[in-house]
């Protein structure tokens, strides 16, 4: 090895080395202060790491950590009031949204949002889920769909799919006997109380990133006063799918995403807002 | 100051001291026989203070809409009859082990199922012994009159905020029905403080509060409950209330709540005269329960004739009071019907007059 080969190689050693990488000036991407600097409960792969993730990040790029209340539900994310720095109710089965309007009601000039799965929003709690976005209630519902019970061990949903495998529906889903799955976003995008409805998914950096932009208008539009405003999020199951994280997501773009189209199903300008 | 007398409904007297005790917020669904409640705030409340009054699609929603709005520090009340609080009992679970301050009124109608909408007691176990799932209690409070349905509500909100438990007036559809006179005390501003517990968003000068009753731990579970035990023990020892009629000289003492003793001080005035010392011993809080009052009398009667609209509920309680030092009968009236005070007359002299002669 020549002198110069060498002196190279020590330069490029030094070039990776961790206190030369680890500088402010490189730093392009850090926890949100909102998110909660503990190990997760989740799986690995699961969607909800990175919901919670761009929750957190809105809250601090709007900066309205001490003006937000978050609700959570019953399922996988019963503990999200673990992972982020605000003030946050746990929910009964399904009332995420019903205990949001009392919140709502008593402070109307704070941010509150709830966190649901289909279960919880779908199933369970559909008569309260229907009725405070149709009283417009002006909070944000963030309903995670990855078409199956998580927390319970993989139990058919309400938006499992046709022919997809539960412990419920080892054969799949057969809308004879089951029923279908419930696109209940595009009820809830026909009710007058709703200001915003979208659909977003988080399999892909950029679904990620259309994601966090409807979170965003979900927070902003609070401001507004004008109704309530919807974002579905089209997830994974990684565990309870049997599947690798990668396979899920691949599995999700084509499968769930057909069934429950990514888009903004209602946006305040066509209803004449701002 | 000028007392302020109206002729009131039960249910519109309680509704008007909701106002005047300074409630933040109401949470309903229209039932018989307590949906004057509900109608009397949607006319009056906002108006009058700006308290929020919301007609929820359901019992369930309206007790979880309470457990999110008393979550904020705010003085909540809820009201329904009894079909509708059984549906609210896993909400009110919820706000007993999160350690919610509330205000819960229950306007008992005849049951069980759909039952019927004439008045009843039928749902005293459900109210003072748990109702929903897990160790938890309820304050409850019994009225009388339609003047204790009104004063009963800021004393029912000064319990619920000293304890962080929530409060149940137990009533019963005849008192919400019927009219008396009242006494109006003035009205109290509302809440302007912050609790210190409450989900309003987290200023930086404090830790996040999070309202749970979610705690997967085992040991940790036990902890709360020990913690939620050793409250009642507290409350048990300091919040005791009860009014006793001609106790003092009664050979028999009939134990009864809410309408009842009403009627059975009636039935207890009749008696004298037939030589029988009925006095009447009325339990006001049904949880914390009189029993060592109800113990002591014990040693100084006869006999206890418990009266009720139902089959026998705090019948057990009266027995476990007395422990057996005295003979515990039992007279009910079921599924609506209101018993007369000659009704009862005629069981203190079948049960007692050969006794005491």
């Amino acid at each position: 090895m020549t002198d110069n080969k060498l002196h190279e190689e020590k330069h490029f050693e030094e070039m990776i080395a961790e206190e030369n990488i680890c500088v402010e000036e490189n730093l392009v991407y850090d926890r949100p202060k909102t998110l909660i600097d503990i190990p997760m409960h989740y799986c690995p792969g699961c969607g909800h790491g990175v919901a919670h993730r761009l929750i957190a990040e809105v809250i601090d790029e709007l900066g309205i950590q001490d003006k937000t209340i978050g609700v959570a539900p019953v399922g996988c994310s019963v503990f999200a009031y673990n992972y982020l720095d605000i003030d946050m109710t746990e929910a009964a089965h399904g009332r995420a949204s019903a205990v949001a309007t009392g919140i709502k009601r008593m402070l109307p000039d704070k941010y509150v949002f709830s966190y649901q799965g289909d279960g919880d929003l779908a199933a369970i709690g559909t008569g309260e889920t229907i009725h405070t976005c149709n009283r417009g209630e002006n909070i944000l519902i963030v309903f995670i769909n990855n078409g199956i019970y998580g927390m319970t061990g993989g139990q058919m949903a309400p938006t499992t799919l046709v022919g997809m495998k539960s412990t419920t529906s080892p054969e799949g889903r057969i809308p004879e006997m089951m029923g279908n799955p419930l696109k209940i976003t595009e009820l809830i995008a026909q009710l007058p109380g709703v200001y915003y409805c979208a659909r977003v998914a988080v399999n892909t950096p950029n679904n990620v990133r259309k994601a966090k932009k409807a979170i965003l208008k979900g927070f902003q539009y609070q401001d507004h006063k004008k109704g309530l405003s919807f974002v579905e999020v089209v997830s994974n199951c990684p565990s309870n799918w049997k599947m690798t994280p990668v396979e899920a997501n691949k599995w999700l773009e084509e499968n769930m995403l057909p069934y429950y189209p990514l888009g903004e199903l209602k946006v305040p300008e066509n209803q004449g807002g701002k | 100051m000028k007392k302020e007398l109206r002729l009131m409904k039960g249910n519109e007297a309680l509704a008007e001291a909701a106002i005047r005790a300074g409630c933040d917020g109401y949470f309903g669904y229209p039932i018989t026989p307590q949906s004057e409640v509900l109608e009397y705030l949607s006319k009056e409340a906002y108006k009058r203070t700006g308290m929020i009054v919301l007609q929820a699609e359901s019992e369930v929603a309206s007790i979880n809409m309470v457990y999110g709005a008393a979550g904020t520090g705010k003085k909540i009340i809820i009201s329904s009859s009894s079909p509708g609080i059984s549906l609210m009992q896993e909400g009110i679970s919820y706000i007993a082990c999160a350690e919610l301050p509330c205000l819960i009124v229950n306007v008992m109608r005849g049951g069980p199922g759909l039952g019927t909408i004439q008045p009843s007691q039928g749902d005293y176990f459900q109210a003072v012994k748990g109702g929903g799932h897990g160790d938890y209690k309820l304050i409850v409070l019994a009225p009388s009159t339609v003047q204790e349905m009104v004063d009963f509500v800021p004393l029912s909100f000064e319990l619920a905020f000293k304890y962080r438990n929530p409060v149940m007036i137990l009533a019963d559809g005849a008192l919400g029905q019927m009219m008396e006179k009242v006494e109006l005390f003035e009205p109290i501003p509302r809440k302007t403080n912050i609790e210190e517990w409450a989900t309003v968003g987290k200023p930086k000068n404090r830790e996040r509060n999070i309202i749970t009753s979610l705690h997967i731990e085992p040991d940790k579970m036990e902890e709360i409950n020990r913690k939620l035990q050793a409250k009642y023990r507290e409350i048990e020892k300091n919040e005791v209330r009860y009014e006793m009629i001609n106790c003092d000289d009664a050979d028999v003492i009939i134990v009864a709540f809410g309408l009842v003793a009403r009627i059975s001080s009636k039935a207890a005035e009749l008696a004298r005269p037939k030589g029988l010392k009925v006095g009447v011993f009325r339990p006001i809080t049904l949880y914390p329960f009189p029993y060592d009052k109800l113990n002591e009398l014990a040693d100084n009667v006869k006999g206890m004739l418990v009266t009720e609209m139902n089959a026998g509920q705090m019948l057990e309680d009266v027995k476990l009071a007395v422990n057996g030092k005295t003979e515990v009968n039992f007279y009910g009236r079921m599924g609506g019907v209101v018993p007369s005070p000659e009704e009862i007359l005629t069981q203190l002299e079948e049960k007692f007059s050969g006794e005491l002669v």
